[in-house]
This record gives C-alpha cells, sequence and structure tokens, in this order.
C-alpha cells in the first residue's frame, strides 16, 4: 500500500506534495487533474499511483488550462476536485482560472500552485505567485511543512465549498520537497459522480451580470477575512514575550525565523501568516499596535511588507518595517540570511563559532565545477549531433521546456533561445519571417508539442514560414518524471488508451513536409535531416528514439543485460570527438595514460559513440559480465 | 522504554543526480521517526537529477522548523561521489564526519574547460582544512563485486555510516528504514549491501 493511503492515527513521513494528496482524501476529493511540473509533479504522480486503489479519479491533462477546467467541471457537478501545477502552470492556466473564481464553484475546489524560488528546476523565470491571489480574488493558504499541507488542503476544501469559490494553496520547492513525519487522519471517501443542473445563472455571465459578480466577489472576501479570523487561522508564537520587536512571516521563511530564535535563545512574538489573501488586516493591526519595529521575513516580492506598510499609516505610523532593506528580493532565502537579520536588528551574537572559521576556510577552497547534462544514452544528445551535422555554423537553433534543455551547454551548444511551454515555434516563426537568409530549427518535445505547440504549428503552416521543426519524441515527459502524455497510450490512471499520433496531427495541421527518424540510426538521419532541410516552406521531423533512462528502469526490472560499449585502444586515433564534441557522459579520458575510455558502470548502451566515432575505434563489449576485470 | 533523544542531528548527503539520495536520506529519516525524532529533510527533484550535483540534508530531533541544514553544522556529510564531498563543506566544522564513496563520476564539463578531477589525496586535503573526520570507502566497487551493479552503493554507505556510529539510530530501524524506501523486489539484496557495508569497517 501506498504511504498516503495508511490507515488513520499513524505518524508516516511524507513529502509536501504527499501530505497534499493525503489532505485531499481527508477532505473526499474525487476528481484530480495535474500538467507535471517541477517543484509540483509528485502531487500527480501520487494521484497516479494511488487513484484506483482510492476509487478516485485522476489525470494527467494536457496541459494546465486544461487540466484547471476539467477540474471546475467536476466542481460544477458537486464532485470535488484538486488541480495542481507549477508555478508557469498557473501563467498557462491564468486565463481559466480567473473567470472560474468570478463563475464560483458548487463543490469544493483546491488550485495548488508551487513556486519555486531560487529556481532550481526553472529557467524561464523567478515567479511570486501570491499576486495571482489579489489579481483573481481567491484566497491562499501557504503552509510552511508537510503537517500543514495535509492540513490546509483539508481546510481549503472546507472554505471553497463554503464560499462557493475555488482556493489556492501556494507552495515553495522547500515546502513541497520537505519531508517530516505527519499524523493521518481519517480518508473520507467523496463522490466521483455528480451532476450538472442545467438553468442556473451563475456559469454564464454575460455583461453586465459579471459586474454583479465582481461585486459579490469583493463582499465574499471579506467575508473570508472574517471567517479565518474566527477560526483562528493566523497565528501568533510567543505571543506577549515582548513588547517592541515582533516579526511577520509565511511558509519556508518562518521555518527559517524559528530556527534563528532558537539559535540565539530569543523568545520574540511571531505572527505566521496562514492565509495571506484576503489579507487578515485586523489581526495585523492588532499585531503591531505598540510596537517600536517589525520584521517582515518572505521569500521574493515584499508583498506582505507593502500591505503592512499601508496598514501602519493608520494604526502605527511610527512603526519601523523591516524588510526587503535587510533581506533579498531574489531568490530564495537561506538560513544564514536569516540568521544574520535578525543578529542586526536584535544584537544577539552569532552562537556559531565555526561559523567565521567556516567562512574563511571556504574561501580557501576551490570547488569541482560539476552541470546538470543529458544521461549516458540520452536520444537527444543523438539527434543533436545529427541535427548538428546536416547543417551549418549559422543555423539558428530554437529551445523548449524539457531534458532538452540542457542542449545549452558545452559540447552541444544548440538551445539559442528558450523561453516557455511550447514558444519555441512562434518564435521560430517570427525569426524565419524576417531573418529569411537564416535556417531555423526548431526544437520541441513530444509532451510540450501537446501542451502548448500545435496553434504554434498551425500558425507556421498558415501563415508560411520555412523553420524545421524537430520533435523530439521519447515516450515520455521525462524531466520530471517520465509521467504519460497523449502520445504514449497511457493514462493517469495507468489504463491503455490509442495513442494520438504526431504525425497525424502535424498532417491535420496543414504541415506537407513530414519525416520520422530513427534517432538510432544516425547515418540514416543525418542523411534525411539533410533532404528536409533542402524543402521549401513548413517542415517538420519527428525524432524518435526512447527516453535511455526509462528503457534502462524497465530493462534492470526485467533483468534484461544491457551491451556496453569499448573503446578499443589500438584503433583510437586520440582524436577527442566522442569525449569534446559528442561529450557523453559516460566517456572519459585519462590525460596521463593517454586513454580514451568508456566507464562500463555508466554505459547505457545506446551505441551511438559507435557511429560517431571516425576511426571506428568503438564496438560493443564481445563478452559481459566478467566482474574480475574490472578494476 | 523511551529512547534518549538529542537535541538535534544535522545529516547532508551529497552526490550526482541518479546515486539515490533520497533513498538513503528517506531511509534515515523512516528510522529517527521510529526513535521518536521530529524530522525534516529537503530534498531536490527535477533539473538537478540529471547528472548535476545534488545535495539532501536531513535534520532530526526535539524541536526542528526547517528541513536546512545551517552552514557550518553538519554532524555528518555523506558524498555519494568524492568530489562532491568538496562542496559539503559549507556544511562543515572541525567536528563533522565525512564518509565518502572513492568512485569519482567526471563530468564531461571538466574536459570542456580543461578542468583536472582532482585525486582523493586532494579532495582529502581540502576536506581536511574543515575537519580532520574523514573515512574514504570502496563503496561502488564493492557493491559491484557482490550484486554486480554499483546501484546500491548507497545503502552500503549507509551501513558503514551505521558500524562506524555516525548515525545515532538503531541498526533495526535502519533496515526496516531501507524495507520501507526500496522497491519491495529489491529489499532482500539491499539489505545485503548494507549488512556487505557494515562489515566493511571490519575488513582490514
Amino acid at each position: 500500500m501506498h504511504r498516503v493511503l495508511e490507515a488513520s492515527g499513524k505518524k508516516v513521513i511524507l513529502l509536501g506534495n504527499e501530505a497534499v494528496v493525503r489532505g485531499a482524501l481527508e477532505a473526499g476529493v474525487g476528481f484530480a487533474t495535474t500538467y507535471p511540473g517541477t517543484p509540483a509533479s509528485e502531487i500527480g504522480d501520487t494521484f497516479s499511483e494511488i487513484a484506483k486503489e482510492a476509487g478516485i479519479y485522476f489525470e494527467y491533462s494536457v496541459n494546465e488550462k486544461v487540466a484547471t477546467e476539467a477540474a471546475a467541471g467536476a466542481a460544477w457537478c458537486g464532485v470535488r476536485s484538486l488541480v495542481s501545477f507549477k508555478h508557469f502552470g498557473l501563467n498557462v492556466a491564468a486565463d481559466s482560472v480567473y473567470p472560474i473564481a468570478f463563475h464560483g464553484v458548487k463543490a469544493g475546489m483546491v488550485i495548488v500552485v508551487a513556486d519555486d524560488p531560487g529556481c532550481w528546476s526553472s529557467g524561464q523565470s523567478e515567479q511570486d505567485s501570491r499576486w495571482y491571489a489579489r489579481l483573481m480574488h481567491i484566497p491562499m493558504l501557504e503552509p510552511s511543512n508537510p503537517e500543514e499541507c495535509k492540513s490546509f488542503t483539508k481546510l481549503a476544501f472546507e472554505l471553497s465549498e463554503r464560499f462557493g469559490i475555488p482556493v489556492f494553496i501556494r507552495l515553495t520547492t522547500r515546502v513541497s520537497h520537505a519531508s517530516a513525519g505527519v499524523r493521518l487522519g481519517k480518508i473520507v471517501k467523496g463522490m466521483t459522480k455528480g451532476r450538472f443542473v442545467k438553468g442556473d445563472e451563475k456559469w454564464h455571465n454575460m455583461p453586465p451580470r459579471i459586474l454583479t459578480r465582481h461585486n459579490e466577489i469583493n463582499k465574499k472576501l471579506a467575508e473570508i477575512r472574517e471567517w479565518a479570523k474566527e477560526k483562528g487561522l493566523n497565528q501568533i508564537y510567543y505571543k506577549g514575550s515582548e513588547k517592541q520587536f515582533g516579526i511577520i512571516a509565511n511558509g519556508a521563511a518562518f521555518n527559517y525565523v524559528m530556527e534563528s530564535l532558537k539559535l540565539f535563545g530569543l523568545k520574540i512574538p511571531v505572527l505566521k501568516l496562514n492565509m495571506t489573501w484576503p489579507f487578515p488586516e485586523k489581526t495585523i493591526s492588532r499585531f503591531i499596535k505598540g510596537l517600536k519595529s517589525v520584521l517582515i521575513v518572505e521569500e521574493l516580492e515584499p508583498i506582505i511588507e507593502k500591505e503592512v506598510e499601508g496598514i501602519a499609516k493608520s494604526v502605527n505610523p511610527k512603526l519601523k518595517i523591516h524588510g526587503k532593506d535587510i533581506l533579498p528580493e531574489f531568490c530564495e532565502l537561506r538560513q544564514e540570511t536569516v540568521d544574520n537579520a535578525l543578529a542586526r536588528l536584535t544584537g544577539a551574537r552569532q552562537k556559531i563559532k565555526d561559523l567565521e572559521i567556516s567562512g574563511k576556510n571556504l574561501s580557501k577552497i576551490e570547488f569541482p565545477k560539476r552541470t546538470p547534462t543529458l544521461c549516458p544514452g540520452c536520444p537527444h544528445r543523438a539527434t543533436f549531433w545529427e541535427v548538428k551535422a546536416a547543417t551549418t555554423s549559422d543555423t539558428v537553433f530554437g529551445g523548449d521546456i524539457g531534458c532538452y534543455i540542457l542542449g545549452i551547454h558545452k559540447p552541444i551548444e544548440m538551445q539559442d533561445f528558450i523561453i516557455s511551454m511550447g514558444a519555441v515555434q512562434g518564435l521560430s516563426h517570427g525569426i524565419s519571417k524576417v531573418s529569411d537568409k537564416q535556417q531555423v530549427v526548431a526544437f520541441i518535445g513530444d509532451s510540450t508539442f501537446f501542451h502548448a505547440g500545435i496553434p504554434g504549428l498551425i500558425n507556421i503552416a498558415y501563415n508560411s514560414s520555412s523553420p524545421l521543426v524537430v520533435v523530439l519524441d521519447n515516450f515520455a515527459t521525462a524531466m520530471t518524471g517520465h509521467q504519460p502524455h497523449p502520445g504514449t497510450g497511457e493514462t493517469g490512471m495507468g489504463e491503455q488508451v490509442e495513442k494520438i499520433k504526431i504525425e497525424d496531427i502535424a498532417t491535420a495541421c496543414g504541415i506537407k513536409e513530414i519525416a520520422v527518424i530513427d534517432i538510432w540510426d544516425v547515418k540514416g538521419s543525418i542523411a534525411k535531416i539533410r533532404e528536409m532541410l533542402q524543402k521549401p516552406g513548413p517542415k517538420l521531423v519527428i525524432a524518435r528514439g526512447e527516453c535511455r533512462l526509462q528503457f534502462m528502469r524497465r530493462a534492470r526490472r526485467a533483468g534484461t543485460k544491457i551491451p556496453t560499449a569499448e573503446i578499443d585502444p589500438k584503433k583510437c586515433s586520440r582524436c577527442s570527438v566522442c569525449v569534446y564534441k559528442f561529450g557523453c557522459p559516460a566517456i572519459h579520458r585519462d590525460r596521463k595514460k593517454d586513454l580514451y575510455y568508456i566507464d562500463p558502470d555508466m554505459c547505457w548502451g545506446c551505441g551511438v559513440c559507435i557511429s560517431v566515432c571516425p576511426f571506428s575505434a568503438i564496438s560493443f563489449k564481445k563478452e559481459e559480465g566478467d566482474e574480475s576485470k574490472t578494476t | 522504554m523511551k529512547a534518549k533523544l538529542l537535541d538535534e542531528y544535522n545529516i547532508v548527503v551529497v552526490g550526482v543526480g541518479g546515486q539515490g539520495l533520497l533513498t538513503l536520506a528517506g531511509a534515515i529519516a523512516r528510522a529517527a521517526l521510529e526513535h521518536g525524532y521530529e524530522v525534516r529533510a529537503a530534498e531536490l527533484h527535477g533539473l538537478s537529477q540529471r547528472f548535476g550535483s545534488i545535495e539532501t540534508s536531513l535534520r532530526f530531533g526535539k524541536n526542528i522548523y526547517s528541513p536546512i541544514v545551517r552552514q557550518a553544522s553538519a554532524d555528518l556529510v555523506i558524498a555519494l561521489e568524492p568530489a562532491e564531498a568538496i562542496k559539503a563543506c559549507y556544511y562543515a566544522s572541525q567536528k563533522t564526519a565525512f564518509l565518502l564513496d572513492t568512485k569519482p563520476i567526471v563530468p564531461n564539463i571538466m574536459y570542456q574547460e580543461g578542468i583536472e578531477y582532482p585525486s582523493i589525496d586532494e579532495i582529502k586535503a581540502r576536506i581536511n582544512i574543515f575537519s580532520k573526520k574523514i573515512i574514504t570507502v570502496n563503496a561502488s566497487e564493492d557493491t559491484k563485486a557482490l550484486t554486480g551493479s554499483t546501484i546500491q552503493a548507497n545503502i552500503y554507505l549507509l551501513g558503514r555510516a551505521a558500524s562506524e556510529s555516525l548515525i545515532p539510530l538503531k541498526k533495526e530501524w535502519l533496515i526496516k528504514g531501507i524495507e520501507e524506501v526500496v522497491p519491495p523486489a529489491t529489499v532482500e539484496a539491499n539489505k545485503k549491501v548494507f549488512e556487505a557495508g557494515w562489515r566493511s569497517k571490519f575488513n582490514f
């Protein structure tokens, strides 16, 4: 049994994301959707693992907007629903989330958005999704740890259903990906079937009725603010311990504050904001009244700080408000940053003697460099190699969101621009239109293609430009953990369904020149790409080859031995192409022994390097499993 | 019997994406919970998994809020890849014990930029500035000899850390932790590797 389904009363280690799922189950969720994205992915993946056993419905929707709409549809029919995604997913979903707030919901609907301060897994921008709560008139709860991930999700359903409004749970990487012991409550078997009641004007709000709704939603938020106050949702720690100085914090920042106070042996009142929208004005007023100064500890933008500034004008105009004057307005907070800020404001002495020594010592040593890289045997590395061989150095290589973003690094360097999911085709179209002498190659992954690639492709065909679109089809949403997508023939419930073919979609989009290549056939692929590049107008190549990580996992489970490649030092001319131009992480150079060799522990047996070597020095090992020879 | 509780114990596990850091930390976390501790662990998933540097931070004790180990506050660093141990020096002080696998994973970027991968002695010399408590283990090598693959070297290191008394938790709870976090089909194999790691301390 999966740990999120363990019996009530037990305390089990759960990831913040898993605790969200348990909270939803304890609230009787019946319908869950997602599009995967770090740091939110494990919410959907956990639902996918347990949905059948728990008797609920789960799907990996084609993108976050569709996922949101599906969840709202269920909630309109009386089935409690949850949709989860990373912060960029909310940008995709925004066009529907906003009106869903105005239209309201019947059963509870929870929208989980996971931000990534510090951009551990997010290349396109650093985003503070708390703004969306204000923009869209949607209440927002912010847990700090896995226990709260569970209890706040449960509470969010209660709130949503009581006020007929969707509710945000906002997580950050350090909450989503924190694990802790969580005490389990009772799972409530929720409804999975409902009915759409026709004739309710609520679901279509042509003007001027939408203005009435706007007015209503403002009133609703005021009621929710009162409700939160009655519930005592925003808590004060170390209440009354100190009269002059106070701290206000939310989410992960709260954890750092409490650790700092522990370190310094300080007791200072801390107001922990668990609901950051609607903003708890009265609670803040009471907290800051009489204080000389207050420190706001929040990650990213000074949202709480600006609110407090506004409230202080009438309540306590002399209050000294600290926040972004001593804390960074970008990146995630570090424990030491919060320690330093508190030491500065309280005069507390740094208690870790070793800290000073640590700083000095750290400046003395050199840190070895390591960048994330495409795995050994990665089909993208093969495709990049083939496309590079078929194109000129003037070619513009457009990139998109997925593992292939790692093609940015040496020696590949074939991701000249990347902005957001599916954007490569629109950008490539614009570049091709105005720079018509330059060849543009637009790389897009299979899952990304389904997610947001199709309108861009239609635009290329209909408004006619001539980039070569290369769909990197590796049979999975690989970067986020190999979730299925419409091209894989599998659903979030684990059922086998008919695959939707990328070539069929491309044909329907109006692309006349379509080719499918087997990327493991290096020579054949190069020839085909060359041929396609000669064709005028829109053209698309589907570069097909399974994610090697997924392939290896399956092989390991089945106990299949995968052959590894080796370099014959007698045939090797030391030309260095394999290490310096191809760059597979399994291939190494021993400078002292003047040898190029393949690490058998890292080789995943794709065999592409065999074709890459200009001197035919690489081949598969004849005999496998002779352990005594390995040194 | 009520077990005695430490105020806090801080562990940092470092390595390269795909080496099983989360499994290792997960097993310890479960054992700590069994002991009656409050447990907080911080993991990184996503982009960092693809052979990049990763660190997992694990804390247990009486009253823990943040999952992240503070600078110069680690009690134990487990490095599944030797050069990555250098990066963990941020968390080290003279009290920190280092446990390192000796098998390097040389990143291609080092070749691209003409950087020489440091030898085990150089790695030790850099760590020595912070702490003298360094144990190196041929975990990958031994695990491969035992199982035909290096995949379970993480569990081998856990066994060694336990026999070196670097994790203040009962052996049987760590084994129970392993049972909970590894795929069911590999439980027995992992337990054997754990024992091999445990015994490696006495094999000299």
